[in-house]
């Protein structure tokens, strides 16, 4: 089968490899029909997540036929079209009882600190990721779901993160009636947390960016104020400014360390203050948030540190929440919301990208080309 | 607001300015329907539900091929499910097995890891020469959505960041190309003189 494969920092190329098999009784393999790229992947994609390896195949968004399933699976069959949640879980673990699906601790023997995650190093658990023809799908029978008839294909292969992560990092943000809520981050999940803060009483929602077009579509799609951090000296004297001093009651970080850049770039962000890289967006949001208020964070982290202020956290009496999200838990609300109009999730896709071509896709992801918002790759056409 | 005095924070109230639930209803389709918090889907955040999540098991089946399978020290014994993507292997293959050694709150364990990623890196690309598929830096790189996808306009007449380190970036990616081309030829020379002797 043909598959993406990571050859190091900003190479990857379409390669023959083996069909995955059923390695233990309650797999699944699934044909892959959508795939999609993830601001996340570009952490492996510069080679800053440790442990991946060259041959990899990333993709942890994706939906797809049931192919094959093992001896002990009861709750899908061969032909089903299921969504695949981005977590790998076991579903009977101390964690997944209690409901912390991205927290399982049966599925990852090279980490306690992260859970599995498909096709995103080893670090979580050196699962082969969606961006395939073919991908194995492990606990069948406790992590997909059969796609309802009405759903459309791509809304589904959003809700396998991107929506959920979202609608999760305003759910984090405690969110109450009339609160004043600022996204740093206007690419897929920024836009949908956004949108997720109006459904939960917002009463106000600002999203801060650095691209023009995300901005745009922050306003359009996410009905949100917007602010353009490169046309300020200063963005969090800004949202003093515009919350009359007081600052905003809940701070979303959708933007997660290094998402734009390299290690160089981390440097020229970070020491030279030539730009927004590492962990600036959640300082940012440490700093605009009001006393007493919440930062949620969804952005993605890796486990190498990073300079969080603290202090500030501290002093200001704030509350942090961040996890992975366990997508399986949002999708029964989100599906409604979906159903009643609320949602639309798939007006943030710009491109659709055949799995041949998903070189170029990535690179016009990383350097933000051609207004991308959100790449799909479709894999096997359905 | 009144203009004159101290107003928020250093007064109690905050001034309400922001629209009225109704107006915000016919603006936004949906406002407010996650209003209580207490039906939201992650709260509270942790429920006991073992019966909820569709597994028929209190402890899977453990997956075969585990032998020599690497893990973390922090992991009492090893998952009962694994992935298998790229098994250890060669000179990356040590390093990563001995930054397995270190606990997961130490940096040697991370930064050994990513030492692995280089020299797997480097080893895969001088590989890729000798086996029958060559790295292609053109095809790889995706560079050619540059042309495709509008890859000028994309970065120029708008207010982007990245553009502060455009001019480094092509160093960046070609600096080792040159540098080994360079190194290449000074060790042809080398050879070629010592030759001659
Ligand atoms: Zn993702
Ligand atoms: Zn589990």
């Amino acid at each position: 089968m043909k598959a993406m494969v990571y050859r190091g920092p900003y190479k990857i190329r379409v390669e023959e490899k083996p069909m995955p098999r059923i390695e233990h009784p309650n797999d699944a393999i699934v044909r892959v029909t959508t795939a999609a790229i993830c601001g996340s992947d570009l952490h492996l994609y510069h080679g800053l997540m440790p442990d991946t390896r060259i041959g990899h195949t990333f993709g942890h968004e994706f939906i797809g036929v049931v192919e094959e399933v093992g001896p002990s699976v009861q709750n899908i069959k061969r032909g089903d079209r299921v969504m695949v949640p981005f977590n790998v879980y076991c579903g009977s673990c101390y964690f997944c009882a209690r409901g912390l699906f991205s927290n399982c601790h049966n599925v990852n023997p090279n980490a306690t600190a992260v859970g599995a995650i498909y096709g995103y190093s080893h670090t979580t658990g050196g699962y082969d990721g969606g961006q395939a023809e073919f991908v194995r799908v492990p606990f069948a029978d406790v992590g997909p779901a059969i796609i309802p008839d009405w759903m459309d294909s791509e809304d589904a292969v959003l809700l396998t993160d991107a929506l959920a992560t979202g609608y999760f990092g305003a759910q984090l943000g405690s969110i109450t009636e009339g609160d004043t809520v600022v996204v740093f981050g206007a690419g897929p999940v920024g836009l949908y947390a956004a949108k997720s803060a109006w459904l939960m009483g917002a009463g106000r929602v600002i999203v801060i960016d650095h691209l023009e077009y995300r901005l745009e579509k922050a306003r359009t799609f996410a009905q949100a104020e917007t602010f353009n951090f490169a046309e300020y000296d200063d963005i969090v004297v800004e949202m003093k400014r515009t919350t009359d001093f007081l600052g905003a009651d809940v701070a979303i970080d959708a933007v997660g360390a290094e998402a734009d850049g390299n290690f160089l770039q981390q440097v020229t962000g970070t020491k030279l203050k030539l730009q927004g890289g590492s962990p600036v967006a959640l300082n940012w949001a440490i700093d605009s948030v009001r006393k007493g208020g919440t930062v949620s964070v969804v952005g993605a982290y890796g486990p190498i540190f990073s300079a969080v202020k603290f202090g500030d956290a501290l002093n200001k009496g704030l509350t942090l929440r961040m996890n992975q999200t366990p997508v399986k838990r949002q999708w029964p609300r989100l599906f409604e919301h979906i159903q009643n109009g609320y949602l639309k999730p798939n007006d943030i896709v710009t491109h659709r990208i055949p799995l041949a071509d998903i070189a170029e896709g990535y690179h016009m992801f990383s350097a933000k080309l051609d207004n991308c918002i959100k790449p799909l790759i479709i894999a096997n056409p359905s | 607001m009144a203009a004159s005095g101290p107003q928020t924070p250093y007064v109690a109230n905050k001034p309400k300015d922001i629209p009225t639930a109704e107006a915000l209803r016919a603006r936004i389709p949906g406002w407010g329907v996650d209003l209580d918090r207490k039906d939201r889907p992650s709260y509270p955040r942790e429920v006991y539900d073992p019966g909820s999540t569709g597994a028929h098991w209190d402890y899977p089946e453990e997956q075969p091929g585990r032998e020599g399978r690497e893990r973390s020290i922090e992991h009492g014994r090893l998952t009962p499910v694994f992935g298998t993507s790229s098994p250890l292997h060669g000179v990356s293959g040590s390093i990563r097995r001995y930054a397995y050694r270190y606990g997961e709150g130490r940096a040697a364990h991370w930064l050994l890891l990513l030492l692995g990623d280089r020299v797997d890196a480097w080893g895969a690309h001088a590989v890729s020469f000798v086996r029958l598929r060559p790295d292609n830096p053109i095809t790889e790189t995706g560079v050619l959505s540059e042309g495709r996808r509008h890859g000028v306009a994309s970065r120029f007449g708008r207010k982007r960041v990245d553009v502060n380190h455009q001019w480094i970036d092509p160093i960046v990616v070609a600096g080792p190309w040159v540098a080994a081309a360079a190194g290449a030829v000074l060790g042809v020379r080398a050879i070629v003189r010592r030759g001659r002797r």
